[in-house]
């Protein structure tokens, strides 16, 4: 089904992919220059902050532009900022050039008309990803991008564990997830809903779990959301009882979850980012003996990208920027486990040698999920279905004595 | 010139809060044209009512007001009361001063770490007394009922209420009334509570009304210490603007007119309160028992605003602990390894946020403090003196911001501030923290002001020197330790801001105190610990300064070194 959902919305996004002409792109570069960009990014992990450092000496040297990272704790902020503004009629002289963002807050600003575009397909590296062969990198929880963002990192849901608590054999299915947490109260949680990574969880569970999956790729009004989300309900409702703090507490987010590992509260935990563990326990934040995997039959998986806000005064340092970022140097020091561990958007098997040479990196850490488990990705739902599942996690959880 | 500065201050404060306000007001009823709503409607109200867990939001914000100001102000007046000049006492002042400038958040980790089940009090007890080999499966801090919210929030009020009772006190001449009572056959304590206690809180009844506001609203304690599910009313409102889906916009801002609502019914019944314990105490005072578990009393006064102290401190000891820990499993009472790297990681992202918080922290406060002292020099030479801890005076608009919460009207100012078009971040920045700046160097500076004895500058004016240079070289020299004091508060509240910083400076301006709850959101407690660290040492700096200048200036004279 995934499969046949993502050709039409290729066919849909990109009807004819515009080669970058060299002195168009040469004529943003040049308006580029001397620009300063200012882009809004998550600022919750140092070493990602220390990519965004990297970046800002390097299009500095390379194409004279002042990068400038605005740390944020919530993407909804720099949203909140630019909706200020275009209630204020500022137009043209916004404070956000470049923000990180994916999902929800894309189709909010989306619908809203509050991003310029499309201008993805101007980035002359934008056509290292491939689209025609990867359509997750023009797809946002569904939705055609259209070009209005560019994508820059990928996700994807990995468990983790500490072996020396857990032993060897993790559970590999939310049904043995719950015997296990059953056996082991206390040791298992997720993020509290609107959590981010909580609510991807909802999604992993009710993909896992609904007899109806197929639903759930299309816009939620057209389906019985009763009726499709009820097994999800059953299964929460068993297994709360056996999570931390008996499901009365939830963390809040994912760095929450992986602290409560860090403190031995958990056993076992998940992230977004399958480098997160091998990461943390480098910066002495996990045990030795942090092993990471997928569940069998696959995990959520999507792409994050960069937006450039409709206002922006900066349009060409914020894409000479997002062109940057794609560029076979930047996405394969991203990918460096020492650096930051974010998977690459670039269709690496169809790079030149000289690129892909890059990304190769010795794999021999033992927190580190092997590349080939990530092979098996599930395409994440219709984004109204996100808003929907939170509302009504939350009519059932929260206020409940 | 200085007449008008009462004036000024009054629009510069009230202004820019009435104005944000309205703009919170209009979307909570369904007007805000860039989301499409153009006709005045209840909608965002019922969509809010239907919120899950809204009543207990509310039930915990406005409880955590009410228990917050009852407990720190009991404790303070409790130790006040129990205070002989001992060493002792004098210690747990110099103790408990110094507090005030560690950032709420900072406390607020700290606290987090030292009482969690896997924190550094389960730590040093396990496994040895508790048995526990991993952490309990305990609901300690984000309790459903606030209580360790309340009990972050006590710590941080207890030394801001000190502080504004020993500002007053002088004026009370309390040794001299207490010897009266004790004549009359009292007790220590009771004399104090009897004689001295129902004279001073008149006094120091606008910071427990600051109290109660700041308790209701508050935003990064709850974030830290405060219940989940639901959470606080403010983390909640957050929350909604926060929100990717825009048309909750709407029911953010009537839930900040709701936030509005409910400090001030927090303040209303704090008020009925009052009544009630001043009818109560009438008859007591009136019955005359020389008598009351005078002991006792006093113990606990000291031992709990002790007890209160030493958890900040202990919070901040584990956080610099974490600042240095290499891999540190619960139980071990200590890490297994130390290392810099933390430190050297972020040492060089500092000097950029560093130097952006002192430029806005020196600019707000100076503004603050000559705005203070136009202000209060008018009052001298005019010779009118306002009616001490009145609500309603002129000059009392000046606790607005102290008042009015927060969230309720820094969304709105936001707009009011783009569509004047107003560009120049740090300008706003600086503009934003005055706000809340200005109360409270005014706060701390107004009663040594007032109290400052006539007759020097009579003298002064009597040997021909103009009114100008009595101010000058008499006036201010002599108050140089107050003026410090109040510098260092002013230092201590600028520094500590953040919603003011990231909205009004549209996140350009990046103090350590942005940069800390940024990075908090990664829940790394090892990098927490070292900005948390920085962000509670710069305003400590300023502490510092404010009592070493003093004695280094004044080391020839005693009286001018301040306390």
């Amino acid at each position: 089904m995934p499969k046949r959902t993502f050709t039409a919305i290729l066919a849909l996004s990109l009807g004819a992919p515009l080669p970058a002409q060299a002195d168009d792109w040469q004529a943003v570069l040049d308006e580029a220059r001397g620009q300063t960009v200012y882009w809004h990014a998550w600022a919750g992990d140092t070493r990602v902050n220390d990519y965004i450092g990297w970046v800002t000496r390097r299009v500095r040297t390379e194409h004279g532009i002042e990068l400038r990272h605005v740390k944020i704790d919530d993407t909804g902020s720099a949203v909140s900022r630019v909706l200020a503004e275009y209630s204020a009629d500022n137009h043209d002289d916004g404070s956000v050039d470049l923000v990180w963002i994916n999902g929800e807050n894309f189709a909010a600003m989306r619908e809203n008309d509050l991003l310029f575009g499309p201008f993805a397909e101007r980035l002359p590296n934008f056509t290292l990803t491939r689209p025609e062969h990867n359509p997750e990198v023009v797809t946002d929880f569904t939705l055609p991008t259209q070009g209005y963002e560019s994508p820059w990192g990928k996700a994807q849901i990995t468990f983790y564990y500490d072996a020396e608590a857990l032993g060897e054999d993790p559970p590999g299915s939310m049904a043995e997830i719950l015997a296990w947490a059953e056996e082991h109260p206390g040791h298992f949680t997720y993020p509290r809903i609107p959590d981010f990574l909580g609510s991807t969880f909802l999604k992993q569970a009710l993909i896992a779990l609904t007899e109806d999956a197929d639903a759930l790729y299309s816009p939620v009004a057209q389906s019985d959301f009763e009726a499709v989300t009820e097994p999800l309900w059953e299964y929460l409702d068993a297994l709360h009882p056996h999570l931390w703090r008996s499901g009365r507490q939830f963390p809040a987010s994912g760095p929450e979850m992986r602290r409560l590992m860090a403190d031995g509260e958990l056993t076992l935990a998940f992230t977004f980012n399958p480098a997160e563990p091998a990461a943390a326990v480098a910066d002495f934040e996990l045990p030795a003996s942090t092993r990471s995997y997928v569940l069998d039959g696959g995990t959520l998986g999507n792409v994050h990208f960069v937006a450039i806000p409709f206002n922006s005064p900066h349009k060409a340092g914020a894409m000479a920027v997002a062109n940057f970022l794609l560029s076979p140097e930047a996405q394969a020091r991203k990918q460096d486990i020492s650096v930051w561990g974010d998977p690459t958007v670039l269709d690496v098997v169809r790079l030149d040698d000289g690129s892909r040479a890059l990304f190769e990196q010795a794999s021999d850490n033992p927190a580190l999920l092997a590349p080939e488990a990530l092979a098996e990705t599930l395409p994440e739902p219709h984004p109204s279905w996100m808003g929907t599942l939170q509302e009504a996690w939350q009519a059932r959880y929260v206020g409940a004595p | 010139m200085l007449r008008f500065a009462p004036a000024l201050i009054v629009t510069l404060l009230v202004g820019p809060i009435l104005a944000g306000l309205a703009m919170a007001l209009l979307p909570a009823f369904g007007y805000l044209p860039a989301l499409g709503g153009e006709r005045l409607s209840l909608e965002p109200w019922h969509e809010l009512f239907a919120q899950p867990g809204l009543a207990r939001s509310v039930a915990v914000s406005f409880a955590s007001g009410l228990v917050t100001a009852a407990v720190s102000l009991v404790v303070v007046l409790a130790f006040l009361a129990g205070v002989s000049g001992s060493r002792l006492d004098r210690w747990i002042q110099q103790l408990v001063t110094p507090l005030l400038s560690l950032p709420h958040a900072a406390a607020a980790f700290g606290l987090a770490f030292l009482i969690a089940p896997s924190g550094l009090v389960a730590r040093l007890l396990s496994p040895e007394l508790t048995g526990w080999e991993r952490p309990p499966d305990l609901l300690i801090v984000q309790d459903p009922w606030g209580l360790a919210l309340m009990l972050g929030l006590v710590i941080k009020e207890i030394p801001f209420l000190l502080l504004m009772c020993l500002a007053a006190l002088p004026q009370l001449d309390p040794g001299r009334h207490v010897a009266m009572a004790r004549s009359l056959g009292y007790r220590p304590t009771t004399a104090w509570l009897k004689v001295v206690a129902p004279a001073l809180y008149p006094l120091i009844r606008l910071p427990v009304y600051a109290v109660i506001a700041f308790a209701t609203s508050v935003v990064d304690v709850a974030i830290i210490l405060g219940p989940t599910l639901p959470p606080t009313l403010a983390v909640s409102i957050l929350d909604w603007y926060h929100d990717p889906d825009l048309s909750r916009r709407f029911m953010a801002s009537a839930g900040a007119v709701l936030q509005l609502g409910v400090t001030a019914s927090a303040l209303l019944t704090w008020w009925c309160l009052e009544r009630l314990v001043a009818r109560l105490g009438r008859h007591w005072l009136e019955r005359g028992s020389r008598s009351c578990a005078d002991r006792p009393l006093r113990l606990a006064g000291k031992s709990l605003i002790l007890l209160a102290a030493f958890a900040a401190f202990a919070g901040l000891a584990g956080l610099a602990l974490n600042s240095v820990a290499g891999f540190w499993r619960f139980p071990d009472a200590l890490p297994q390894g130390f290392t810099a790297v933390h430190w050297l990681r972020a040492l060089p992202s500092l000097t950029g946020p560093a130097t952006a918080t002192m430029i806005v922290a020196i600019c707000a406060t100076l503004v603050a403090l000559a705005l203070t002292l136009a202000a209060l020099e008018n009052e001298q030479r005019s010779d009118r003196h306002p009616a001490q801890g009145r609500l309603f005076s002129a000059l009392g608009l000046l606790y607005l911001p102290l008042i009015v919460p927060q969230i309720a009207f820094l969304f709105g100012l936001v707009v009011v501030m783009e569509t004047l078009g107003t560009r120049h971040r740090l300008g706003l920045v600086i503009f934003g923290h005055i706000l809340f700046v200005l109360p409270y160097v005014f706060l701390s500076l107004s009663e040594a002001y007032r109290r400052f004895d006539p007759r020097w500058s009579q003298l002064a004016l009597t040997l021909g020197s103009s009114p100008n240079g009595a101010f000058w070289r008499v006036r201010l020299p002599m108050l140089l330790a107050p003026l410090l004091t109040a510098a260092a508060v002013g230092l201590a509240v600028s520094i500590g801001q953040y919603l003011p910083t990231l909205l009004l400076g549209a996140g350009r301006i990046a103090t350590v105190t942005t940069e800390a709850v940024s990075l908090a959101a990664g829940g790394n407690r090892r990098v927490i610990g070292v900005w948390a660290l920085v962000q509670a040492s710069l305003p400590l700096i300023g502490f510092v300064i404010a009592i070493g200048i003093p004695r280094l200036l004044w080391a020839n004279r005693r009286g001018l070194q301040g306390a």
